[in-house]
Parts: C-alpha cells; sequence; structure tokens
C-alpha cells in the first residue's frame, strides 16, 4: 500500500542543510502495525508528516496504492488526506470551542456530510471510545486520556485506511497510555494500518514490525516476536 | 462544506473572539450610521432648498428685458437701459394665452414715504392683484391689490410688515392716507411676516398698484413680469409662446429672456445632491479604515489560529475551504456591523429629526444600499489577505504552533 523510494527530506535553516530525511525506503502492506522509534531530532515526525501529506519530499517517490501521490495536487491531497488518511497527534488539536461531538464531526463536516448523518456517525464512535456521556464536553472539561480517546474518534471518523500516530501516549499517563494504544490496537484488528512514533520501548514493542531511526535513516527495520524484541532494544 | 455549516462555524469562531468582534462591528456600524446620517442631512438640506423655492410660486416663468440677462438682479432703478422697454401691453398681450394661468407685472423702486413727521427711503413694488397668488403670499390684515384693470391707477398700497411697524408702531395702518413721493396713497392691507422674494424683503416693501407706480415713476418700462404656467407640462411651451408673442410686438427683436423656475430649481437641486454626495463620500473613506481594520484584526486571528488551521488541513480541508472560512467571517462581520450601522443611522435620524423638526430627514434609499454594499465589499476585499496567508499556511508548521 505504501512505498517510498530514495525519500530525502532537506530543511534549508540559514545556510546550513538539514538532512531531516536521508534515503529513506519503506514498503507497508495493509493492515500493518508499525513502530517508529529512534532518539530526538531522528526525522520520526518528518517521516510521518509526509507519509500523512502534510510535507513533500525533496526527491524520491511515494506510492500510496500504486498511486504517486507527490504529484498531486492541493486539493487532491487534501482529499486523500479526508478520506484515506487518520492523524492523532500528541497534543491533541482539539478545538476547544467545540464539543468532543462537534470535534468529532469536523472532518465529516468538511466533507460535506449531511448533519443527521454525522450525529449519527459520531454518537456510534464516541459510544465505542466509552465516551457516550462526555458528547457534549468541551475539551478543557476532559481528562487527557478522554481527549486522546476524542481525537482517535475524529481520526477514524472518515473510515481512513492509514492512521498515522505522533507520540500519541507522550501526553497522558501510563494507564491512559496504555488505553488509547489499546484501542489504537482494536482498530488495527479490523483491518486499519496503524503507524505509531514513540519514544516509549514499551509501546514500541508491542508492534509487529518497529523501524529505528537515527540521523533521517532507517537503521533497523524488523518483523520480531514481542519477545525477542524486548531483549534487543537498547532500554 | 455545506453553506449552513460554513455560517455555524464562522458564528462559534466570532463568538469565541467577543473583542475582536464587537471592536469590527463598531468599526463598520460607525461608517456605516456616518453615511446614512450625513447623507440624510444633505438631502433634508436639499428638499428643504427646493422646497423653499418652490414656496416662490409654482409654474413661474419670469420674463426679463434684455437679452443676456440670466438670473434676477437686485431691484434696479434704471430700468431706460435695457434694449426694449417691457410694457403694460406686453403683459396684457401675455394673458392671451391657453398655457397662462396668470400674469403679473412687476415694477421695481424706490421712493421716500412718509406718514406725519416720520419718513423712510423704501422699495417700491408695483404689481397687479395676481402676484399675491403668484408668490403664495399672505396678508397680515386688510386686503391686496384690488382686481380689474390692470393699468387703472388706484391710489392704494399695502405695506410690508417692518415697514408698517416703523411708520405707525401700534397705530391702525389700514384706511390712513401716507405719501410716497409726492403723491399720497391709502393704506388697505399690511403684508404677513413669511412673504420672502428673491432680493427684496417683502417685509420692507410698499406695494402699489403697477400703473400708479408707472406715473409716480414717469415711465412705462416694467423690471419683470411675472407668467404662473397652468400646469407643469405647459413650461415649456409657455416660455416659446412669450417668446413669440413679444417678439412679435417687439418688431420681430427677441429683446427679452424667459427664466423658468424649473431651471432655477435644478440646479439648486444638482449642486446640493453633489454636496450630498461629497459628505456621503467622505463618510464612506471611514468604511475603508473599517476595512483596514478588519485585516489586521484577522491577520492577528489568522496568527492566534494557526494550530486550528494546521488541524483543518489535516483533516483534508484544501487551501480554498481555508479561504472560505476565513472570508466568511470577514463577510459576516461586515454584513453584521452594516446592519448595525443602518439602525444606527436610523436612530440618528430620529434624535436630530426629534431636534429639528423642520427638517425632513429621512434615509436616501440609495445612500442605505450603498453604504451596505461598500461596507461588505471593504470587509470581503480587506479579508482576502489574511484569508489566502491563512490558506497558504505550511500545515506542519501550523501543527507545532504554540
Ligand atoms: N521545519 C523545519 N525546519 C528546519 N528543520 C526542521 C524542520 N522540521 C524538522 N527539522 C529538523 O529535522 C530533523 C528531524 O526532525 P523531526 O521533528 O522529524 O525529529 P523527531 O525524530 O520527530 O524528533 P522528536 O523525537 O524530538 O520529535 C531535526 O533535526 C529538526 O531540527
Ligand atoms: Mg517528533
Amino acid at each position: 500500500m505504501i512505498q517510498l523510494k530514495g525519500i530525502h527530506r532537506t530543511f534549508q535553516v540559514g545556510d546550513q542543510e538539514v538532512h531531516a530525511l536521508n534515503e529513506i525506503n519503506l514498503n507497508v502492506s495493509p493492515g500493518e502495525y508499525l513502530s517508529i522509534m529512534g532518539p530526538s531530532g531522528s526525522g520520526k515526525s518528518t517521516l510521518l508528516n509526509l507519509l500523512g501529506l502534510l510535507d513533500r519530499p525533496t526527491s524520491g517517490t511515494y506510492l500510496l496504492n500504486n498511486q504517486d501521490v507527490t504529484v498531486l495536487s492541493d486539493f487532491e491531497q487534501a482529499k486523500t488526506r479526508r478520506n484515506k488518511i487518520g492523524f492523532v497527534f500528541q497534543f491533541f488539536q482539539l478545538l476547544p470551542r467545540l464539543t468532543a461531538q462537534e470535534n468529532v464531526e469536523l472532518p465529516m463536516m468538511l466533507d460535506g456530510i449531511a448533519p443527521n448523518e454525522r450525529s449519527q456517525r459520531a454518537t456510534e464512535v464516541l459510544d465505542a471510545m466509552g465516551l457516550s456521556d462526555r458528547r457534549h464536553h468541551r475539551p478543557d472539561q476532559l481528562s487527557g486520556g478522554q481527549r486522546q480517546r476524542v481525537a482517535i474518534a475524529r481520526a477514524t471518523i472518515m473510515e481512513p485506511a492509514i492512521l498515522l500516530a505522533d507520540e500519541p501516549t507522550g501526553n497522558l499517563d501510563s494507564k491512559s497510555g496504555l488505553d488509547v494504544i489499546k484501542i489504537l490496537e482494536q482498530l488495527n484488528n479490523k483491518g486499519l494500518t496503524l503507524i505509531i512514533v514513540t519514544h516509549d520501548p514499551e509501546i514500541g514493542v508491542r508492534a509487529k514490525r518497529h523501524i529505528h531511526m537515527i540521523d533521517g535513516k532507517i537503521v533497523e527495520s524488523r518483523t520480531d516476536t514481542i519477545a525477542e524484541t524486548k531483549d534487543s532494544l537498547p532500554s | 462544506m455545506r453553506l449552513l455549516d460554513i455560517l455555524s462555524y464562522t458564528g462559534s469562531t466570532l463568538g469565541r473572539y467577543r473583542t475582536r468582534t464587537g471592536l469590527i462591528l463598531l468599526a463598520m456600524a460607525i461608517g456605516v450610521a456616518s453615511i446614512i446620517i450625513l447623507t440624510s442631512l444633505g438631502e433634508a438640506a436639499r428638499k428643504y432648498v427646493v422646497g423653499q423655492f418652490s414656496s416662490l410660486g409654482t409654474n413661474l416663468l419670469i420674463v426679463i428685458p434684455g437679452r443676456s440677462e440670466t438670473t434676477g438682479g437686485a431691484p434696479s432703478m434704471i430700468v431706460g437701459e435695457t434694449p426694449r422697454d417691457l410694457t403694460l401691453d406686453d403683459a396684457k398681450a401675455l394673458t392671451r394665452s391657453a398655457y397662462v394661468q396668470r400674469i403679473a407685472p412687476v415694477m421695481i423702486g424706490s421712493a421716500s414715504i412718509s406718514w406725519k413727521q416720520l419718513d423712510r427711503e423704501a422699495p417700491v413694488l408695483g404689481s397687479t392683484a395676481a402676484l399675491l397668488d403668484i408668490r403664495h403670499w399672505n396678508m397680515d390684515s386688510g386686503r391686496f391689490l384690488p382686481r380689474g384693470e390692470i393699468d387703472r391707477a388706484t391710489p392704494v398700497c399695502i405695506l410690508g410688515g417692518k415697514l408698517y411697524r416703523e411708520l405707525f408702531g401700534s397705530e391702525t395702518a389700514l384706511g390712513k392716507w401716507i405719501r410716497i413721493g409726492d403723491r399720497r396713497f391709502r393704506v388697505i392691507g399690511i403684508m404677513a411676516s413669511e412673504g420672502r422674494s428673491i432680493g427684496v424683503d417683502v417685509q420692507d416693501l410698499v406695494i402699489i398698484p403697477v400703473a400708479s407706480a408707472q406715473s409716480l415713476f414717469n415711465s412705462p418700462s416694467l423690471f419683470r413680469i411675472l407668467v404662473e404656467a397652468r400646469n407643469r407640462d405647459v413650461i415649456p411651451r409657455a416660455k416659446e409662446h412669450i417668446l413669440d408673442t413679444i417678439q412679435e410686438r417687439h418688431q420681430g427683436e427677441r429683446d427679452i429672456t424667459v427664466i423658468t423656475q424649473d431651471a432655477i430649481l435644478s440646479t439648486f437641486d444638482r449642486i446640493l445632491r453633489a454636496l450630498t454626495l461629497t459628505v456621503g463620500g467622505i463618510a464612506a473613506i471611514s468604511l475603508f479604515v473599517a476595512g483596514i481594520l478588519i485585516m489586521n484584526i484577522m491577520l492577528v486571528s489568522v496568527s492566534q489560529r494557526t494550530a486550528e488551521i494546521g488541524l483543518l488541513k489535516a483533516l483534508g480541508a484544501p487551501g480554498n475551504q481555508i479561504i472560505v472560512l476565513f472570508l466568511s467571517e470577514a463577510i459576516a462581520l461586515s454584513l453584521a456591523g452594516a446592519c448595525f450601522g443602518v439602525a444606527v443611522g436610523m436612530a440618528g435620524n430620529l434624535i436630530i429629526g426629534h431636534f429639528y423638526p423642520d427638517l425632513p430627514l429621512g434615509a436616501p434609499w440609495w445612500a442605505v444600499a450603498s453604504a451596505v454594499g461598500i461596507a461588505v465589499t471593504t470587509g470581503t476585499a480587506f479579508g482576502a489577505l489574511p484569508a489566502r496567508r491563512a490558506a497558504k499556511l505550511d500545515p506542519v508548521l501550523a501543527l507545532s504552533h504554540k
């Protein structure tokens, strides 16, 4: 489904060039569960943004379902993001003036879906997240874990094929972090392709495939059993 | 995105940033209200002046001896200088027309007026009974010049209110004989104070029959002839008729000028309307100031809401949708401000109208429409730049914005 070939992404900072991604080659099949780990500044977020069409590579090709998406127009990229890709962010990115349900409905609103269908679908998804009684609360009336669940509901409401999560537990305590990860894994079990960037090895090792990045390069890409990965990773 | 959703989304942002919303509304409202109030005042002034002019007489044509004279000058003693005199016979000839309702020949001179020991130099106006109707003047007491043959020199006179008070104080004047020049006239009426005339204040006048004036000043020539046309539509034909008639009587020479009151009126009308447009235009500048305020505040808003814009993009909003969202905010703000301004302007008119009940105040519809139009146009135009800037934001940077 995802094919990255010879991807480079450089940033110009002053007269210095930062090589955030350096010759990335990566294939992801539908329904895979990937974790991306690595030291700070190694290019994990840059890679994820690129996968989510929020950023364009400096060079290289990105095929999504065999289509080169780097050449798409702004409008077509936006449409792809809307229908095929969901994002979960470290800082939730909920709009503070909207209720939980309204936040979940936002992508459907942008897509022009009728209000009736919107509220029905949002209610269902929020129920599934265990947030039935929090539907009309604003983000500042919710706990961190609840906020992230609202964000996951929003990311999956359009039934995307891929879910990209950049440190989804980074702002949560370990218990609610684990709850969130379990919800994401359930979604993965139903066939959603899940890619998680994380600093937390406990979470990283849960994935079926781990990618380790250093200095913009993938240095390790393994499909391991959980037990083996735990031994091999530096702690 | 659905229109209703765009509106409710816009509403939720405007509701969240109340101070800036209020500020923009205020700026827009002030601009729109000042356009409405200033144009209303201008229009009121125009209507007032036009009304005053109409009170000089309706469907009025003024016949002046000489070709080139175009406006009524100050009353002149030098009547004999014109190429050929206008005479009473000329005036009589004009009455024989289907277009003419009535005529009043006018002579103007100056003479000393005396009653007992008191003596005044005052303008003397010679005319006929029709003058009262043509000019819509009112009598204070007594009656106006007698009807009948216009060349009968009856020794009667009507005094202007001020002149009457100067000569008689609080004494009654009706029936008394006063001296005008070297003749004696009986006072038969006093003019009411509201009578107006261009150049001469009716208050200061003494009015005598035109034939008496001719012999008093020892001259046959008229200062002018006032002609009232039968109705507004025949004014041009009446004018033609007057020119032809006099030309025939003056051995084929067109040596008179006919001024229609319409011409004077429409000149004033044009001048005052231009003034109204000017002050309205100046007020419209304040709307551009409001537009710049919208731009500034929206630019601030774009940077305040950077993360939100990044999120919308991540959720799949293309650039032009972001533009639509921000533009609709600008339009909503300017439209609401304009409506608010219309209300304030109308209220202002009511208040001014309360203190100056004589002014025919009322916001002209074209002023209201263009004020609202300009407000929304400037709001949209100045909202375009912030909206474009929002649409161009890099979503990655926008999302990492704190
Ligand atoms: N917009 C940018 N302009 C300049 N340099 C950038 C930009 N974005 C990222 N970089 C640089 O690219 C490199 C990779 O950054 P990235 O955010 O992908 O790292 P990361 O692996 O996500 O780190 P962290 O774990 O701290 O989130 C870093 O050196 C960073 O400074
Ligand atoms: Mg990162």
